[in-house]
């Protein structure tokens, strides 16, 4: 492979994870909640693909689209309602013996040993071959993200829901007194976070087509590690955070020798260490900018 | 003496007394059950020293860390090479480093080493990290068990990678676990009435007055994060003598999860949460465990379904929460508010506006809304309260002062 094709690589993997980070940052910004129950909401959008395999693929995708914006929202409503006031180190434990315990579901349910998808597996082959050898589903990676972020930007920006959860994520009080509906807009943030866990359920399947339990949890931490290395007070940031991990964790896969591709995650993670010691709020936090958080 | 002292007093006593009750119990219980569950018993004590370790750091510092674990780790490997047969080491680690490849330490030399690396490895993270806040040092203590976990399963120089090391010999009984968990609870209790942890938990609730008072918060956090490592090294190698192998999967995610969540269930911010949330839920786990491949409760005889078991605690884990944020001793020592040492509160109580709340004077510190300091010159016993915005500091500075959505 080139250099080009493993850049572009690279920025299909940066793609994937800003999209997770785009799910765990949307609930933050209103909540200030880390949600590490959410790689549950795309494991169970990845095992809905596996379990309506005889349908046809576009029923399968809209059915993953329900079920993980439907799981998203039981989440808000059976997790995180009842913690409202709960201190942050509190939901992070909660959120996480979720996630414990659906693994242990999926386990039950599924087996240990992953099961195969092949929803849209024809994108699984090379697009563009050579040198740069790429595969159809790097390029609708890249073109997908392109298409959720700017339909994100458009929200946020453009319409009047992205301007009340703008004002709920900067002052939820204030907010409240302008006649912002504030439970409203956590609502619209859970759908949000779930459609873009289901964008990343079916990509990752295609990707890598075997789903097993801990599918979900190894995929939001390293996007979480990228949301607070970007600069989890600010949507923008955390996402883009989410994007340099992916970016940097798959051209580092791509210069290091073969012998030595083991110790890949420990040179993103001091990478995140050296990051997070020069900005410690934020890579790409403004040193004296004030906080923006959607 | 007089009734102040004598509060104060009894209110010390309770608060070694009652974890060091907690473990007592646990290893009397533990000695009348048969070999086989007592092997339960042993996995209680060694993970209550875990999370007393961890609380050393976390529950007084108000720091979330995911990196302790790392020291476990360390501590664990480290003992259990330095206690195996060399002729296996070399069969089976034939990579290894030559300080690593031909010592042999006795149990108690190998306990003593581990918790010595423990510290010096904790010491060397704190020193780089402990400037850190937030999210961010909780990602950067992660990032620290990713690297321990990747080195440890992948570099043959350093242990066995990917295989699992054997033949350690197995010493931790319910004797050692129970000596070794007591030993975690005095010097976790030890620390707490230092002047450097006392200025640490002021830190933990308004740094900004802290700083302003004079207190370097990075030197108390590496003072507090070296001990714990220590604690953790030192936790780490009972574990490995407990098991009598090791592979690097037992000291990762799963360990760092159950025992922050037996920290936080129990009640990150006093000693007695914390040894509370290691032997209960510790109890609970081992109890669900054992009871994948069937138990007999009040002569009934019942299993339950394999894996079933994982999902009932992270279900009692959420409930619990949700029942009681502020975990079961819900920050408090025990009997702290009982003994909490009226005279000492301000006379200008009694003055204060009529309906106001008085001033927490709580020595122990630790409720969810209050730490404790040292005043200069008030001779130690005087306690200023500082208010605390995020008293688990995971949401960082930037986050503190929100309402609560």
């Amino acid at each position: 492979m080139t250099a080009l094709g493993y850049l572009i690589e690279a920025i299909s993997l940066g793609v994937l994870y800003a999209l997770i980070a785009v799910s765990v940052g949307l609930v933050f910004g209103v909540l200030r909640q880390v949600n590490l129950a959410q790689g549950e909401v795309i494991a169970f959008g990845a095992y809905s693909l596996w379990m309506l395999s005889g349908l046809p693929a576009a029923l399968q995708i809209v059915l993953c689209f329900a079920i993980c914006i439907a799981s998203s929202l039981v989440l808000q409503l059976v997790v995180f309602r009842p913690l409202r006031g709960a201190s942050p180190l509190t939901t992070l434990i909660v959120t996480f013996g979720v996630s414990y315990g659906l693994e242990a579901l999926w386990q039950i349910i599924y087996g240990p040993n992953g099961n195969p998808v092949t929803v849209l597996s024809m994108l699984n082959t090379t697009a563009i071959g050579g040198a740069i050898a790429l595969r159809w589903i790097t390029l609708v990676e890249i073109g997908a993200g392109a298409v959720l972020f700017s339909g994100l930007y458009l929200i946020l920006f453009r319409s009047g829901l992205g301007v009340k959860m703008r004002a709920a994520a900067e002052d939820v009080a204030t907010a409240r007194l302008v006649g912002v509906r504030v439970q409203r807009v956590v609502t619209w943030a859970f759908v949000l976070s779930g459609v873009s866990a289901a964008v990343v359920a079916v990509l990752s399947t295609v990707q890598t087509p075997l789903i097993t339990p801990n599918f979900g949890l190894t995929l939001l931490i390293v996007a979480l590690v990228g949301v607070v290395l970007g600069g989890i007070d600010n949507l923008g940031r955390a996402t883009a955070g989410g994007f340099i991990i992916g970016f940097v964790n798959s051209l580092l896969g791509s210069v290091l020798p073969e012998q030595s591709l083991v110790f890949l995650p420990s040179l993103t993670f001091l990478f995140v260490i050296i990051a997070l010691l020069a900005r410690p709020n934020g890579l790409l936090m403004p040193r004296r900018a004030g906080v923006e958080r959607v | 003496m007089t009734g102040s002292a004598a509060r104060s007093s009894l209110r010390l006593a309770a608060e070694l007394g009652g974890p060091l009750a907690l473990v007592g119990l646990v290893a009397l219980v533990g000695a009348n059950l048969s070999v086989a569950e007592q092997a339960n018993a042993v996995n209680v004590l060694v993970t209550a020293a875990i999370v007393v370790g961890l609380y050393i750091f976390v529950g007084n510092s108000g720091v979330m860390s995911f990196g302790q674990v790392s020291f476990v780790a360390v501590g664990a490997f480290a003992a259990g090479i330095w206690t195996s047969p060399v002729g296996i080491r070399r069969t089976t680690m034939p990579d290894l480093f030559g300080f690593l490849a031909t010592p042999r330490l006795t149990n108690l030399e190998s306990l003593l080493v581990a918790a010595g690396l423990g510290a010096l490895f904790a010491l060397l993270v704190g020193l780089a990290l402990m400037r850190l806040h937030g999210l961010a040092a909780g990602i950067a203590t992660f990032a620290v068990l990713q690297i321990t976990y990747n080195i440890l399963g992948f570099w043959g120089k350093v242990g066995p990678a990917a295989t699992t090391l054997s033949e350690v010999p197995v010493t931790t009984g319910i004797g050692q676990s129970a000596t070794g968990c007591a030993i975690a609870v005095l010097v976790a209790f030890g620390y707490q009435h230092t002047r450097s942890c006392r200025e640490l938990r002021a830190s933990r609730a308004d740094p900004l007055a802290a700083r302003g008072i004079g207190v370097s918060i990075f030197a108390n956090r590496v003072v507090a994060f070296t001990l714990s490592g220590a604690v953790c090294g030192f936790s780490g190698a009972l574990f490995v003598h407990e098991l009598g192998s090791i592979n690097v999967d037992q000291v990762y995610l799963d360990l760092t999860f159950s025992t922050l969540a037996m920290l936080v269930v129990g009640g990150a911010q006093s000693l007695w949460g914390a040894t509370l949330g290691g032997t209960v839920l510790g109890t609970v786990f081992a109890f669900l465990t054992n009871a994948e491949s069937g138990t007999t409760v009040a002569g009934l005889h019942f299993s339950l379904p394999n894996g079933l078991s994982t999902i009932i605690f992270a279900a009692l884990l959420v409930v619990a929460l949700m029942v009681a944020p502020t975990g079961l001793a819900r920050g408090r020592e025990l009997f702290a508010v009982a003994l909490r040492d009226r005279a000492s509160l301000p006379a200008a109580a009694g003055s204060s506006p009529e309906g106001s709340e008085p001033v927490r004077v709580d020595s122990t510190a630790s409720t969810a809304g209050v730490a404790t300091l040292d005043v200069p010159g008030s001779g130690g016993e005087q306690d200023a309260s500082l208010a605390v915005a995020d008293p688990a500091g995971v949401a960082g500075p930037s986050a503190q002062g929100d309402e609560r959505r």
